[in-house]
């Protein structure tokens, strides 16, 4: 069997894979890789069936050393140092090493056979909210790569836009809770420009911003929340729930992002100016 | 029953109360729709995501005839307790009685999982009881597996070490959530729970 040993992870790297979809009502968040689609389009590119697991980078950094011939594909934000978006044959005792991505925050490195570790609850990602799943990447970690592969897909580049630098534009829908804000809050939603804050991860995007008025106050009894759910907490400023969300929340959601724009989501760099539409 | 937006993939259905959750959940998950993906029942709602159309969705919601809340019948666990919680003395307090006596009425309740969250095994477990215990006014950083606690009208147990602002009255042995385990969460919506006074330890 073949492996892939770490030698540096960058601020974050994690096993993802496509979730634990199906244990929410045991309160298992559904996990998984952030931009789905760059995910997916790396496996496809290795010739991976749907749901192997692969490396999630967060702002580049990562440093593999490949422990035999291997075929990998790099897709999501592009970083520098490597190539995207097309499969490439890494040799044994080569080095892979991805710079700083110019634009976005996730990098997806798939191995042809996948990342082999065993999977816990049905999913090799980790989940880093619920401490579910493999650890976190550690410099020193060897990941041993599967065999079970489909054909290549003869494919030498995916022609695939790179996450956009400049003001993300997301569209959204109101929420189950829209009436705890007035149509002032609402109207601030969808016009103000926000900027993501540093604070946010895999959990969600926080967005820095006016706080939005609200048309009632008191306590909502928790309920479920799925991806892409804009939560306003008492500080009035949106967040939007990734892939380690909680199952359950306590905070009004208002809106949700449309599922075309979830990936979006996920290559969102702090600082970055953002704005929300009406869908 | 209201049917309230929640995205592209997913409805939220709006009940009156716990009671009616519990029957709607039951009646959807016996016969859950095509397509759905998750269900998570909550105090008020049940969130369902699917991976189909929603207004077919909607439909199939509407058409879910809930059983009574009081007929759901699962299966019993009990989960020995020692009761030697730190806030113990403060729950009697709170309800006027003795430490004793909130050992006598915790363990006399027959509790039921309305839902799980928070944390993944962590249930909220309700009973016929009336339960009314204010949250800590400050959490706890760090509240150790197994603890047993109480908050609003709801008990339930720690799975793992995490933060928490639960009123704590005792602690179990009994693994919650072993993600090694078949099934790894003990506790399931609508199972039901005995807690036994296990003496001191």
């Amino acid at each position: 069997m073949s492996s892939l040993t770490v030698l540096e992870t960058g601020p974050l790297a994690t096993i993802q894979d496509c979730g634990r979809a199906g244990q929410a009502a045991l309160g298992v968040p559904a996990s998984g890789a952030c931009d789905r689609a760059a995910y997916s389009l790396a496996n496809r590119l290795v010739g991976n069936p749907v749901g192997a697991a692969a490396l999630e980078v967060t702002f580049g950094g990562l440093v593999v050393h490949a422990d035999g011939d291997l075929v990998v594909a790099i897709t999501g934000a592009p970083c520098t140092g490597v190539p995207l978006n097309a499969p490439a044959t890494l040799r044994a005792g080569e080095v892979l090493r991805l710079g700083v991505p110019s634009t976005g925050l996730r990098t997806y490195v798939a191995v042809r056979g996948g990342i082999d570790v065993p999977p816990v609850l049905g999913s090799r990602s980790t989940d880093l909210l619920s401490g579910l799943g493999p650890a976190p990447l550690t410099a020193g970690r060897t990941l041993p790569v599967g065999s079970l592969v489909e054909p290549m897909p003869g494919v030498d580049l995916a022609p695939v836009a790179h996450p956009t630098g400049g003001e993300a534009v997301l569209r959204v829908t109101p929420g189950p809770r829209r009436d705890w804000f007035t149509d002032a809050g609402w109207a601030s939603l969808v016009s103000q420009p926000y900027r993501v804050s540093s604070n946010s991860n895999r959990v969600g995007v926080r967005l820095d911003g006016e706080p939005l008025e609200r048309a009632r106050t008191g306590e909502l009894a928790s309920e479920g929340m799925a991806r892409g759910a804009i939560q306003i907490p008492p500080s009035g400023t949106p967040v939007i729930f990734l892939a380690d969300h909680p199952v359950t929340g306590g905070y009004p959601v208002i809106a949700y992002v449309t599922e075309a724009d979830l990936d979006t989501c996920a290559q969102l760099r702090p600082g970055q100016p953002v704005r929300l539409i009406s869908s | 029953m209201q049917i309230l937006p929640s995205g592209d993939r997913a409805l939220l259905v709006e009940l009156d109360d716990l009671d009616e959750v519990l029957g709607y959940y039951a009646a959807l998950t016996a016969d859950p729709p095509a397509d759905v993906v998750d269900v998570v029942p909550a105090a008020r709602t049940v969130l369902v995501t699917t991976s189909g159309s929603l207004d077919v969705l909607a439909r199939a919601l509407r058409a879910v005839k809930a059983t009574a809340g009081s007929q759901v019948a699962g299966d019993l666990i009990e989960i020995p307790v020692v009761y030697d919680g730190e806030d113990l003395d403060d729950v009697a307090r709170l309800l006027g009685c003795s430490a004793a006596e909130v050992v006598a009425r915790h363990t006399a309740d027959e509790w039921t999982v309305a839902f799980c969250g928070f944390a993944p095994g962590f249930g909220y477990l309700t009973s016929s009881g009336t339960w009314d215990i204010p949250r800590r006014e400050s959490p706890r950083t760090k509240v150790p597996a197994g603890a047993v606690a109480l908050a609003g009208e709801f008990s339930g147990v720690y799975p793992r070490e995490s933060p928490g602002g639960w009123q704590l009255i005792g602690r179990t042995p009994v693994r919650i959530f072993d993600s090694d385990r078949d099934p790894a969460a003990l506790f399931h919506p609508g199972r039901r729970v005995r807690f036994v006074d296990a003496g001191r330890g």
